[in-house]
């Protein structure tokens, strides 16, 4: 017996994100620091990467708000999150055994998925004001320092965020194919996410 | 605008590595003389005529700089300012301070620290700080690193384009345009210690006749400047049309580029190699289905 986890407009919509993140992402960091700089041969060198950049950016963006609106109301914080981010110590020792239940997402999930709409939405903001050529004339350059410091600031807490969001996915096993193919296993429901498998199974 | 053979590199932007430098010259400074300097442009002249510039017909906005500002086009601007300054009998009297902007070659370059193109901003041995347009991407992290907000963009190719302190002609032995063209002498060009030699002696002359805050501009929060000013004023930069009295990279700039960044680096890849780690350490987490299987 498998369960839906994902629908296809979910799926197709994450991965759509995924990849404008990857592009946005890649040449973000070619700029970043010159040891990354060689990324930009990925996109037809530096300027290609400049000019592309924000258009990436700016896409992953929308995509994301498509997806935020898909899944924001099984992400509110509520106290049982709490509990399991104080136990979340011991999931990380292995033992999930310790842990409360938890319902579609728990406490790090959740926390994951309001630091990318957090960080996005900064991105986004700062990212305007050094849009060259159309929008960075309008900004004071006090502020656009402010805010090239804060995109890349923002951009760096995203991506480690990003890196726990796609080792959990590796970590908990029956999680990559529940967004590549939709469905998990009972079995992983009940044991990853007790409180939404009842939910599903209709079960009160 | 170009990578010049014969001028050594001291420094080059978004490049980790030590640049080709096996010789040493020595530095070279510009002194603009703002007392003896009568307003005449024919340095911006001599900037357009060298360099092959030529800058759209402005408009009059009321005051003698002509173009308004500095452009792609337009690499020196002069800045007409009239003050007041008080006499010694408590009265007032009127004083025309005409400055020559442009880039003042810094021996630590805000541009050169804020670009994240390698080799597009250089720093020659002789202290020249010159933009390599070819290997531009047109991010204007430049103008965000400039403590004196000097470059600027051309509209048509979308590169960044300042003062070259004609590091073509210097770099045949010959002075920069503007220096051969002032009618006055109040543009000089040679070695860095002869120009402090010469403004000295230009300080010890002002404050003769009376200017007694004569003195020389070249700001040590920059590392010092190869364009240095002698100033009736030093006191008061400001009055300048605006001169920093200490211009310093923004912290916003330096330190992000300086410390931050290989840092932030290592900790991305620290994460990933920790959660392999982890992965290595802990295993998978399993649900039950496939802990059977794995047991079957």
């Amino acid at each position: 017996m498998s369960i839906e986890r994902y629908r296809d407009r979910t799926r197709i919509n994450h991965w759509i994100v995924v990849l404008l993140f990857l592009s946005a992402g890649l040449t973000g960091f070619s700029l970043f620091h010159p040891a990354l700089f060689f990324l930009s041969s990925l996109f037809g060198g530096g300027t290609w990467s400049r000019i592309l950049h924000p258009f990436f950016g700016l896409v992953t963006v929308i995509g994301f708000f498509f997806l935020f609106m898909q899944v924001w109301r099984d992400n509110v914080w509520n106290k049982g999150d709490s509990e399991w981010m104080r136990k979340s110590p011991l999931l990380l020792r292995g033992d999930e055994d310790a842990m409360p239940p938890v319902g579609k997402y728990n406490g790090a999930q959740k926390a994951i998925f309001w630091l990318f709409a957090t960080c996005l939405v900064l991105l986004l903001v700062t990212g305007f004001t050094f849009w060259r050529p159309w929008f960075a004339d309008a900004f004071p350059i006090p502020v656009r320092r402010l805010a090239v410091l804060i995109h890349s600031a923002s951009a760096f807490i995203l991506i480690l965020g990003l890196i726990i969001h796609v080792y959990a996915a590796i970590w908990v096993k029956g999680s990559v194919q529940a967004m590549t193919q939709g469905r998990v296993s009972e079995s992983w429901a009940r044991r990853h996410h007790a409180l939404w498998a009842k939910e599903v199974s209709g079960e009160k | 605008m170009s990578s010049l053979q014969s001028l050594d590199i001291a420094a080059r932007s978004a490049t980790t590595t030590a640049t080709p430098h096996a010789r040493s010259t020595m530095e070279v400074a510009k002194l603009i003389d703002v007392s003896s300097c009568i307003g005449c442009k024919a340095c911006q002249v001599a900037c357009m005529e060298w360099n092959d510039l030529r800058d759209e017909i402005g408009h009059n906005v009321g005051v003698y700089d002509n173009p308004a500002d500095l452009s792609a086009q337009s690499w020196t601007v002069m800045r007409f300012s009239e003050v007041e300054m008080p006499t010694k009998d408590e009265g007032s009297r009127l004083e025309w301070l005409i400055r020559k902007d442009g880039c003042m070659h810094c021996a630590d370059p805000g541009c050169l620290k804020a670009c994240p193109a390698p080799g597009a901003i250089v720093k020659y041995d002789n202290g020249i700080v010159d933009f390599i347009q070819e290997h531009c991407i047109g991010c204007g992290n430049c103008l965000i690193g400039c403590p004196f907000n000097i470059p600027r963009f051309s509209k048509k190719d979308d590169k960044a384009y300042k003062c070259t302190l004609c590091s073509d002609r210097v770099s045949v032995g010959l002075e920069p345009a503007c220096v051969k063209t002032c009618p006055t002498g109040a543009i000089r060009f040679g070695t860095k210690e002869d120009m402090h030699e010469f403004a000295a002696e230009r300080i010890t002359d002002l404050k003769e006749r009376g200017f007694e805050n004569a003195g020389v501009y070249d700001p040590e929060g920059v590392g010092g400047t190869h364009v240095m000013y002698v100033l009736q004023h030093a006191d008061k930069p400001e009055l300048y049309h605006g001169l920093p009295a200490n211009p310093t990279i923004s912290p916003m700039v330096s330190v992000w580029k300086g410390v931050t960044k290989p840092l932030a680096v290592a900790a991305m890849i620290g994460a990933a190699v920790l959660g392999f780690l982890h992965y290595v350490k802990v295993g998978p987490l399993n649900s039950d289905e496939e802990k059977d299987k794995e047991e079957v």
